[in-house]
């Protein structure tokens, strides 16, 4: 959908979206630094275009599966940012009572089944999740994204077969950073075409820019309508950059000279948006600026609020193994 | 009462709770068979005829033929229970566990615990187990231990129709992913089954036989030849008490105990292979809880450390026997410190 067809509520929302994930991945950044954060981050930044452009097309009944990268994700999706840098700080109230930490991300009642350890461990679910909703036949749709290190897992392959065979209602979306840990993808993807496997499974599949919101935006319309429409799971394979390393405090040996500072400014998705709505005079630099304040308040009062959160009880041990024991 | 052999008990549990709950779905490799050829549809109905007839009644839409693809098969049956279907998937052959069990012990398993609370997985796999056909090392294994070793999963091995219904019905209701194991060799073998549906609770013990010198702990096809050295040994004078645990997880392990009290012997029968196992598991409970009432060493009658052979001959020695059973009770009941 072009930029001059969304609406001013939805352009600011795209933008509030995708300026609440760079700068509570910023945060945490910084939090993780401090050490007020245990265990390992992966952070999203950079990506936001895509986490941002696929989801305003879904509702809360519409199913997201993500990767260790989840954070976009889950805040694209609708998760409680306060509740969920709660649970990166392990603390009682975070959206999994501090037992899943940034790795197992998830909050089932706004449609999002968890961010994953495991690479490539999403999309076989996701063909489950369209599963329901096609047996249930409620109009739902399921979301995967995984990445270009994901794209060439087994457990990639069987899904985008499964999901053509039972003709699911799913979108698969490749988010490709360049980057498997710190294996570049014109070694690690044999084929150097993510987008290009799709037609050999018999899924229609596209690659955008992921710089560029309104292309991703434009995509996700088209694939998530089709499959809402009955008409099949498709293969959206987004081309994108991240800002920080495979996880925080990854030193970036592999990274080229300037590369991150390059990315930065030539790349950076959440820039070009701005650029492009106040350009053509579709959002008002004052409103954006209002944006930038209330999202940097909710970001403030979510460390505050993990901060001085409580830690869950010694007995939520043995807690939530089984429903019935 | 009428006789129904296991097969046609596992047909009519999943038959009666598919017709109760339009949430539950069978799910695999040949479930029905015949999909996209110019044959039979339902050809197979499972490779062991399990599921035969389910489409016909309910359907392509919950009778879901995929192709030979395990992770994507037991992940989209995990993606499934969490979004609010109730699927009962089927991994043909337990051995198969290897190819996919990133979505069953990384995934369903640890979805409630990882999720704080927030996420129920009602979800069966139905697999096969258990070496006598000459399937060999990759189609014959029992590994329900593993099983049992992965906190979040459930894990249930009947022995006999009667208990195949009753505990389906549960795996089925149950709100938590479960592993439910059936012998291939046991299919046809045959005992009273009530026509409505019932269900047996996970974690009851069944004592198969009262005895007041040597508690016999057995699953599956070993309950069986466990009750085989019990009746030639009630001839020499040994009474042994024989239990069946139906589950492995939860594990009675009251009734266990509580036998060992009173026999203070106790010889452990597993089909599995002998190291870090259901019989060993059940040794060190013994040894921790009840060593006081011990009077000799607890005896495991198990497979050897070894693959599943192929040919007969081989075989025969691999899987415990009526005999070696025996052999176990008379020693730990002559041991004497």
């Amino acid at each position: 959908m072009p930029a001059m067809q969304m609406s001013r509520e939805e352009l600011l929302g795209a933008y509030r979206s995708m300026t609440t994930i760079r700068r509570f991945e910023e945060r945490v950044q910084e939090e993780f630094s401090k050490g007020s954060i245990p265990g390992f981050v992966h952070l999203y930044a950079g990506e936001e275009a895509s986490a941002v452009g696929m989801c305003m097309h879904l509702g809360p009944k519409d199913y997201i599966a993500s990767t260790h990268r989840g954070h976009g994700h889950s805040i694209a999706k609708g998760c409680d940012v306060v509740g969920m840098m709660q649970e990166l700080f392990g603390k009682a109230g975070g959206l999994c009572g501090g037992k899943g930490g940034s790795m197992h991300i998830a909050d089932l009642n706004e449609g999002m089944l968890g961010a994953n350890g495991i690479v490539g461990g999403g999309p076989p679910l996701v063909v489950g999740a369209a599963l329901t909703a096609k047996t249930l036949g409620n109009g739902h749709v399921a979301v995967c994204f995984t990445g270009d290190g994901g794209s060439n897992q087994g457990t990639t392959f069987e899904a985008l077969n499964m999901a053509v065979v039972l003709k699911l209602p799913a979108v698969f979306v490749f988010e490709n950073n360049q980057y498997g840990e710190g294996t570049g993808f014109s070694y690690h993807c044999g084929s150097g075409d993510i987008a290009g496997r799709a037609g050999g499974f018999g899924l229609p599949a596209v690659k955008v820019n992921g710089d560029d919101f309104f292309a991703v935006h434009e995509a996700a319309y088209d694939a998530v309508e089709r499959a809402r429409s009955g008409g099949g799971p498709s293969v959206i394979e987004v081309d994108t950059c991240r800002f920080y390393g495979h996880h925080s405090g990854d030193a970036q040996l592999y990274r080229g000279k300037d590369e991150v500072k390059h990315l930065r400014e030539e790349r950076d998705c959440l820039q070009h948006f701005r650029r492009r709505v106040s350009d053509a005079a579709l959002l008002e630099e004052a409103e954006l600026n209002a944006v930038d304040s209330e999202v940097a308040a909710l970001i403030d009062r979510a460390v505050a609020t993990a901060q001085a959160a409580p830690l869950p009880p010694e007995s939520a041990l043995l807690t939530d193994v089984y429903k019935s024991y | 009462m009428p006789q129904k052999s296991i097969r046609q008990a596992l047909n009519e549990a999943l038959r009666q709770e598919m017709r109760r709950d339009p949430r539950i779905v069978v799910i695999g490799e040949d479930v029905a068979g015949g999909a996209g050829s110019e044959g039979q549809r339902d050809a197979y109905g499972g490779v062991l005829g399990v599921t035969k007839g389910l489409i016909g009644e309910f359907g392509e839409a919950r009778v879901i033929d995929t192709p030979i693809t395990e992770s994507a098969i037991m992940g989209a049956a995990a993606g499934a229970a969490v979004t609010g279907l109730r699927p009962v998937a089927e991994l043909m052959f337990s051995d198969f566990f290897g190819v996919c069990f990133d979505q069953i012990f990384n995934q369903a398993a640890k979805f409630r615990y990882m999720f704080g609370g927030k996420a129920t997985t009602p979800l069966v796999i139905r697999t096969m187990i258990g070496a006598g056909r000459s399937a060999a090392a990759q189609h014959s294994q029992s590994p329900y231990g593993i099983f049992t070793t992965v906190p979040g999963l459930k894990c249930v091995v009947p022995s006999n129709a009667y208990d195949a219904k009753g505990l389906l019905i549960q795996a089925i209701r149950d709100d938590d992913p479960v592993i439910f194991c059936e012998h291939k060799l046991m299919y046809d073998l045959r005992c009273e089954v009530p026509d409505e549906p019932y269900t047996i609770p996970f974690g009851e013990a069944n004592i198969v036989r009262d005895g007041e010198d040597v508690t016999v702990v057995a699953l599956a096809r070993m309950v069986h030849f466990a009750g085989e050295a019990a009746e030639a040994l009630a001839k020499e004078g040994i009474e042994v008490e024989l239990i069946d645990p139906r589950t492995t997880s939860p594990l009675d392990e009251d009734t266990i105990l509580e036998s060992v009290e009173r026999t203070g012997r106790l010889v452990i029968v597993d089909e599995a292979t002998p190291r870090c196992s259901i019989a060993t598991d059940i040794a060190a409970l013994v040894a921790d809880r009840a060593f006081d009432a011990l009077k000799a060493p607890i005896r495991r009658v198990t497979a050897p450390h070894t693959p599943v052979p192929f040919t007969p001959t081989l075989e025969k020695l691999y899987i415990p026997s009526p005999d070696r059973i025996a052999a176990a009770v008379r020693e730990v009941h002559g041991y004497r410190k």
